[in-house]
């Protein structure tokens, strides 16, 4: 068998002869009205989008921006279910909004597949992940996770406040992501920095992002070769191992997906985690209840996921065209808020309350159509496994501090201080 | 009462399997299936309809005898 050389020289030096995308004017500061100049990068939007979005969709339903080179905002489901549905139109060619966009000839590939994916390809690139992230391979992962949740409870000691975003939840996906990638657990701390530079870091100088960017692809790029060099069962060797139309994948393919099931896989869920954790904090009465019933559970962590979904995507208008009354230009980014899908009251009843037993629930969370997180078996796992264990070792809890909450900027959002009292 | 599921529309979020583990499976890329001859037992209506109300991407059907 031939040595795998694919990675003996750095990928990278090889593109130094392609285009290189386009940058745009760099704006930040106030909103001056979010229907013509919105940005979800501004801490308005952070600490609650859920106002903006609600007033948005009554008066303007698709907002517009100038920042980011120009983008657009739907803000009800039918408009975000529509766009989801039409990738011929709506490109997943960069699914960040930010002052960056990659050139054409990325597509249909993108730069971490199959998320940055087009059809035709997205479709095989994505069946090679398919299987590893079904609910029965995930449901190996959980006797794993429950152990993890209970030794983070254990390490609260004794003490009465402890914050639950930094000292539980984000260890839930960190560690796990890194089990099944094969990544040494010891790297969390690590992989935190990666995620706040790749989503949080938008509107950094492109100098600062490019150096940032730059370290979370050596370190992929490292992993890769520890796993040529100590092939183990785990999903890093998989896709290395992986074929694609008869050829193994391309070194660009291996590292950009590892980027995204990295990225994807961690604050996502934290975030899922976090903020279904400050809901019982403040909210008593759903609390009570879920101890008493945790039967009841499962339909609860599915009205989490809809009240607070986490994940907003984007993605890139293909041609010039007048749409649902929006003049939208070639290369205009869309910002699919699910979150705005999932609080519409044309598609919800009681759509801006949380109502833990509520029984149909066709919410959005994990996206629509092709690009359906492929994680989300995983992340269900996650959540439902670290809020089980949290309510049955600490049934009492409450919000230590309300304004000493604070939530990521961007788009993914939940709370990443989060100080409870909970003795 | 029988159940059916739209592979097309289908994207494997799994919530039929997960709500009506009796009525619905998944195949080994997470996709649902349909169990067995697709009849809902007696005692298995609430489910297949819970299935139903809960599929983002509206795949699963009940197709009501008449």
């Amino acid at each position: 068998m031939a040595v795998d050389d694919r990675f003996a020289r750095d990928y990278r030096q090889d593109r130094d002869d392609q285009p290189e995308g386009t940058r745009n004017e760099i704006i930040t500061g106030p909103v001056s009205d979010w229907a013509t100049d919105f940005s979800h990068l501004e801490p308005e939007w952070s600490a609650d989008p859920y106002p903006i979005q609600d007033d948005l969709r009554q008066r303007c339903p698709i907002a517009h921006t100038d920042r980011f080179g120009g983008g657009w905002l739907p803000t009800r489901y039918e408009d975000v279910a529509s766009i989801a549905y039409d990738p011929e139109r709506f490109s997943s060619r960069a699914i960040i909004m930010s002052n960056f966009r990659p050139p054409h000839e990325i597509a249909p590939v993108g730069g971490s597949p199959p998320i940055s994916s087009d059809p035709p390809f997205h479709h095989d690139a994505r069946k090679l992940l398919l299987p590893a992230f079904t609910k029965a391979a995930v449901g190996r992962q959980e006797p794993g996770t429950r152990a993890l949740c209970h030794s983070l409870v254990d390490a609260f000691g004794e003490r009465d406040v402890v914050d639950a975003a930094a000292e539980y939840a984000q260890h839930i996906p960190m560690r796990v992501i890194a089990d099944m990638l094969g990544f040494p657990p010891e790297d969390g701390p690590q992989f935190r920095i990666f995620v706040e530079n790749t989503l949080e870091g938008v509107n950094l100088p492109p100098e600062e992002r490019i150096a940032r960017m730059t370290q979370l692809f050596d370190y992929l790029v490292a992993q890769v070769h520890d796993h040529l060099d100590h092939p183990r069962e785990d999903l890093t060797t998989y896709l290395i191992n992986a074929e694609l139309h008869g050829r193994k994948l391309e070194p660009s393919h291996v590292v950009g997906t590892l980027v995204l099931l990295l990225i994807a896989g961690i604050d996502t869920t934290w975030s899922a985690i976090g903020a279904s954790l400050w809901h019982l904090a403040k909210t008593p009465a759903d609390r009570e209840r879920l101890v008493a019933e945790p039967g009841l559970l499962p339909t609860a962590t599915e009205e989490f996921l809809r009240a607070y979904a986490p994940v907003t995507m984007a993605r890139l208008v293909r041609q010039d065209m007048h749409w649902r009354g929006a003049d939208m230009k070639a290369d205009d980014w869309i910002l699919l808020s699910f979150p705005a899908a999932n609080r519409d009251p044309a598609q919800f009843d009681r759509a801006g309350e949380v109502v833990i037993d509520r029984q149909a629930n066709r919410h959005a969370a994990f996206g629509l159509g092709i690009h359906r997180c492929v994680g989300s078996h995983l992340a269900r796992m996650e959540l439902r496994t670290a809020l089980e264990v949290w309510l049955e070792r600490i049934p009492e809890f409450t919000l230590e501090d309300p304004s000493a909450v604070t939530w990521s900027a961007g788009q993914i959002r939940g709370p990443r201080a989060l100080p409870l009292r909970i003795r | 009462m029988k159940v059916q599921i739209s592979s097309e529309r289908c994207q494997g979020h799994g919530r039929c399997y997960d709500l009506a583990p009796g009525l619905f499976g998944e195949d080994d890329e997470g996709y649902g299936t349909v169990l067995g001859d697709a009849i809902v037992p007696p005692g298995q209506e609430s489910a297949a309809r819970l299935a139903v109300a809960n599929c983002p991407e509206r795949a699963v059907e009940l197709l009501e005898e008449t």
